[in-house]
């Protein structure tokens, strides 16, 4: 039976403020799995903590809350143990770039298949306000005491550095091209990475939802004004096609670029994109044949409770 | 004839093959039917600071150490200053020749602290401060000494093969070393050729190099020296024997338990257990296609925990290796665990702490952070092994209590197992069994993860699992895993998880509980790797005819109090003896039993206890002439 869109939703209240771009992400998410028609028991989604860490109580699938800033390491090891599952992780930018940025460069160079998505919002919501990773350096949000002394992560410029091998950006409020995104960073086989923008309606009184449509440069040009735009409506082709050094060089150094652009004119889409990387599993099978065949969650390791492994080889190399 | 008990020593500069020396000389003597019983001290360092290997060679059952060495083997000045005093009279040091003008001065790795005393000591001697100083106090004591040239074995061995390189080549120096003393004491060759060959197998040059110095040193040992009064004969081999490393017990235990994912951090002295799983992560199974442990390293311990839960959740039994440091890092997420009823093994081999502490030593000083270190009220197990032996059998235990209680277990391990190599009786897979508890492998109809039940734990599903959707948070949550601040659902979320710990102690065995080894009117108490040491002492006070009792306690936590209360009922004095510098098992035990310790014998130098001290503080006890707390500090 066709799963449909309302399959993916579970029934828990939502308590997110009005507003709040996470929704956006979360209808998103709900549309992308029901659009690839992924079995809800074959998906798990691993959140961190924070606002955003809720979402897989939003989504009727496996949903693991874990700890602020683990939430790749617990995915990861889901989807080292079941291969065949699909894995999604979601967390804030704090969670991710901040107290997890360790484990965001170390999942890059990994490149295991699966997605992360970080809810990008430029502050830490659910205490209050105080400034992420990614607000930059002299801003003040409305909760801040003071302007920001530290200047910003940059999250694509990041992932493509750690070895992310699919690297997008989308804004929340624009939820079909969210869902395009997810479903592409799903199917890419290796470890994908979207930072999605989001306003935060109670905290970030600079990166709203009128800031990103332009309302402010509107005066000064009766066109489009919507900061926002989308590279595959220009000419920028972010695919690896060859892996010869010099088209590698030139599509990570483009995508660095490109990352830096904001101001009035920011860039969603896919920035980079890489499947000439291994992914994790390949890197697996090279050692271990059988491992997607017969991967830890699937083996029998005993029968009528004895154990099945055999170590006579190993104890008798130890005989004296 | 009187049973054999023989110490040897081995020392050199790290890096210089004074562990495959001292894996040379404990295969050859394993083999020809001795048990075993060697450690291996080193500091933290790559090259050149000083380590050694201590074995301790005997026809009977063995479990540590002891004070005394019967033969010491030293191919750099150091070894001879920090261990001839360690040489008993009528012992004997094999030592370079070329070193006797070395002055302590001229050893830069002699570190001050050392070099005072050891000028102490010669200055009230009235000996000067060099290898020959040194050996006159040894000699005086009634130590043989037995100088050999290791340069001119060299030369002349260069010149016996015509093979000139064989003139420089100092890393032989460990083989020659072994070598010599096994002519010094009489041991059969061909067994010393045999251990040689199996240790270098993969490069059968350097093999065929070192037996031709094997062979020449043990022929110049045996036919110069003949005045060394202790000799090993072959004795009857027991067929069933096996020679195993520290931490293989933990490892070939996860092996058979069905542990399929190990993820960790490399930190000493835990990551040898990793690096053997891996070694061997294709795994043969019984009338099936090959099995597989995957084992990552990841980018510190709070990730290696994590990936760990992540993979526990799929249902695949999973578990992690590390010390002190790392096991503090971890401590979050154990909590996570705890409140989500995940199961996961830790084997924590600890180290003297605090913080990075003496990163290379031994220590018991992580118990009260087991039992106590991560927020929050939630039930865990933590478990504790006394040797080697032990270890295989108590890690397949961990994972079924892990699995039946839906809890995290902390295994506990230690330094002193981990660098010990012994002899065992071959470990025996059939005597583990596997019990997943209430783990899934079908479900129809309403799921609940955390669905209350009788005996508060909850049937489990596991990701990707047909029908079996379930969720999870670290915040407070209702049957399906979603948070709530429900104050009701609260007190019931918290009585159903913590009423595991009770359910653990009515229903794991008494004897996996604690380990009686008679009771007395003195009675010790311990935990972990003391087990060793203490039983070889009370061997000891047992041949003066003084019985001493022994209560090992396996489970620290929950702590089974009721029987550890009933057990010491009539127990006159209470002896707590541990690695640790406060007593730790003591004050678990005085806050469970409401008794006081009578006395403590602690070590916290971070060197393993002998036999002989824990003899030597017993009697001082039962002599009534010892402190309230006696503290060891043998060995360097």
């Amino acid at each position: 039976m066709a799963l449909k869109l309302s399959d993916y939703k579970t029934t828990v209240h939502n308590d997110w403020c009005p507003g709040c771009g996470d929704f956006g992400i979360v209808n998103a998410l709900q549309m992308a799995l029901a659009e690839m028609g992924i079995e809800r028991d074959k998906a798990t989604i691993f959140s961190g903590i924070g606002c955003s860490g809720k979402t897989s109580h939003f989504i009727n699938t496996y949903g693991i809350h874990t700890l602020h800033g683990r939430v790749l390491t617990f995915a990861q090891g889901g989807k080292l143990a079941n291969p065949e599952m699909t894995v999604l992780a979601v967390g804030g930018d704090g969670d991710g770039l901040g107290i997890g940025a360790g484990h965001f460069v170390a999942a890059g160079r990994r490149n295991i298949d699966m997605t992360y998505i970080i809810f990008d919002n430029g502050v830490y919501g659910l205490t209050k306000g105080q400034a992420s990773p990614t607000l930059r350096l002299g801003e003040k949000t409305k909760s801040l005491p003071s302007p920001n002394t530290n200047y910003n992560v940059n999250p694509i410029g990041l992932a493509v550095a750690s070895g992310f091998t699919f690297v997008a950006r989308a804004y929340s409020y624009d939820v079909r091209h969210l869902k395009d995104l997810i479903v592409q960073a799903v199917k890419h086989k290796g470890l994908s990475f979207l930072d999605v923008l989001q306003p935060c309606p109670t905290y970030n009184d600079l990166n709203t939802r009128d800031w990103y449509a332009g309302e402010d440069l509107a005066k000064e040009s009766l066109e489009r004004h919507s900061r926002i735009y989308k590279l595959e409506d220009t000419h920028f082709d972010p695919v690896v096609h060859y892996a010869d050094e010099k088209e590698l060089d030139e599509k990570l150094a483009q995508a660095l670029i490109k990352s830096l652009e904001w101001g009035n004119k920011i860039p969603t889409g896919i920035f980079y994109k890489n499947e000439t990387i291994s992914p994790f599993t390949t890197r697996l099978t090279d050692k271990i044949p059988n491992y997607l065949e017969n991967p830890p969650a699937k083996q029998n390791i005993s029968k009528d409770g004895i154990p099945t492994t055999d170590i006579s080889k190993i104890l008798d190399s130890l005989k004296v | 004839m009187s049973s054999i008990d023989f110490s040897w020593l081995i020392g050199g500069p790290q890096g210089s093959g004074v562990e495959s020396g001292a894996n040379v000389f404990s295969k050859v003597c394993a083999g020809l039917g001795y048990q075993i019983f060697g450690k291996r001290e080193f500091h933290s360092n790559i090259k050149g600071d000083h380590s050694y290997f201590t074995v301790r060679v005997s026809d009977k059952l063995i479990h540590s150490n002891v004070n005394d060495v019967n033969l010491m083997i030293s191919f750099d000045a150091e070894t001879i200053f920090r261990h001839y005093d360690e040489v008993m009279s009528g012992g004997g040091i094999i030592y370079d020749s070329d070193l006797e003008k070395i002055t302590t001065d001229s050893v830069r790795t002699l570190d001050n602290y050392f070099k005072e005393r050891l000028h102490q000591e010669l200055e009230s001697k009235n000996k000067p401060f060099t290898i020959e100083g040194i050996l006159e106090v040894a000699k005086e004591k009634g130590v043989n000494l037995y100088p050999v040239s290791f340069k001119s074995i060299l030369a002349s061995l260069a010149e016996d093969t015509e093979n000139p390189r064989l003139k420089g080549m100092v890393r032989m120096f460990n083989v020659i070393g072994v070598s010599l003393s096994l002519g010094l004491i009489k041991m059969p060759s061909d067994s010393l050729l045999q251990s040689i060959d199996s240790i270098f197998s993969k490069k059968p040059q350097i093999a065929e190099i070192n037996k031709q110095a094997a062979n020449y040193s043990y022929n110049y040992a045996a036919s110069k020296f003949t005045n060394f009064s202790f000799t090993l004969p072959g004795i009857q081999k027991q067929s069933d024997t096996i020679l195993v490393q520290g931490h293989q017990g933990t490892s070939l235990g996860k092996m058979v338990s069905g542990c399929r994912f190990q993820s960790y951090y490399p930190i000493t002295p835990a990551s040898d257990e990793s690096v053997f799983l891996e070694s061997n992560e294709i795994l043969e199974v019984h009338d099936d296609r090959p099995g597989s442990t995957i084992v990552i390293q990841t980018e510190d311990e709070i990730s290696a925990i994590g990936m760990m839960i992540g993979s526990a959740l799929t249902g695949t039994r999973s578990s992690t290796s590390t010390s002190g440091p790392g096991f503090a890092l971890m401590a979050e997420a154990i909590g996570w665990s705890g409140m989500n009823e995940v199961p996961i093994v830790l084997t924590v081999y600890q180290r003297s702490g605090p913080s990075t502490g003496l990163p290379t030593r031994h220590g018991q000083d992580d118990l009260l952070f087991a039992v106590a270190g991560s927020f929050g009220d939630f039930p865990k197990i933590v478990y504790a092994s006394g040797d080697i032996e032990e270890s295989f059998y108590d890690t397949g235990n961990c994972f079924n209590y892990s699995d039946v209680y839906q809890v995290p277990v902390i295994h506990m391990m230690d330094k002193f197992l981990s660098s010990s190599v012994v002899t065992c009786k071959r470990f025996d897979p059939q005597k583990i069994t596997i019990n997943r508890g209430k783990l899934l492998d079908k479900i129809e109809g309403e799921y609940k993860r955390f669905a209350f039940t009788d005996d508060g734990i909850s049937p489990r599903s596991r990701l990707g699992l047909d029908n079996g959707i379930f969720w999870n948070t670290g915040d407070e949550s209702d049957e399906f895993g979603h948070i709530t601040e429900d104050p009701q659902m609260r007190i019931k979320m918290m009585d159903k998880r913590m009423s595991k710990l009770d359910l653990i102690l009515k229903q794991v065995p008494e004897n996996e509980q604690i380990v009686s080894y008679g009771v007395y009117d003195y009675t010790i108490i311990s935990w972990g790797s003391t087990k060793g040491p203490i039983l070889d002492a009370l061997e000891m006070l047992k041949k003066e005819g003084i019985d001493i009792g022994f209560i090992q306690i396996k489970l620290l936590h929950p702590f089974p109090e009721e029987i550890v209360k009933s057990i010491l009922k009539n127990v006159k004095t209470v002896i707590d003896i541990e690695a640790n510098h406060s007593g730790q098992l003591g004050k678990i035990f005085k806050q469970n039993v409401t008794r006081e310790i009578d006395y403590f014998i602690l070590k916290y130098s971070g060197r393993g206890m002998t036999s002989t001290e824990i003899y030597d503080s017993l009697k001082k006890i039962i002599e009534n002439k010892a402190n309230k707390r006696e503290v060891l500090d043998h060995g360097s």
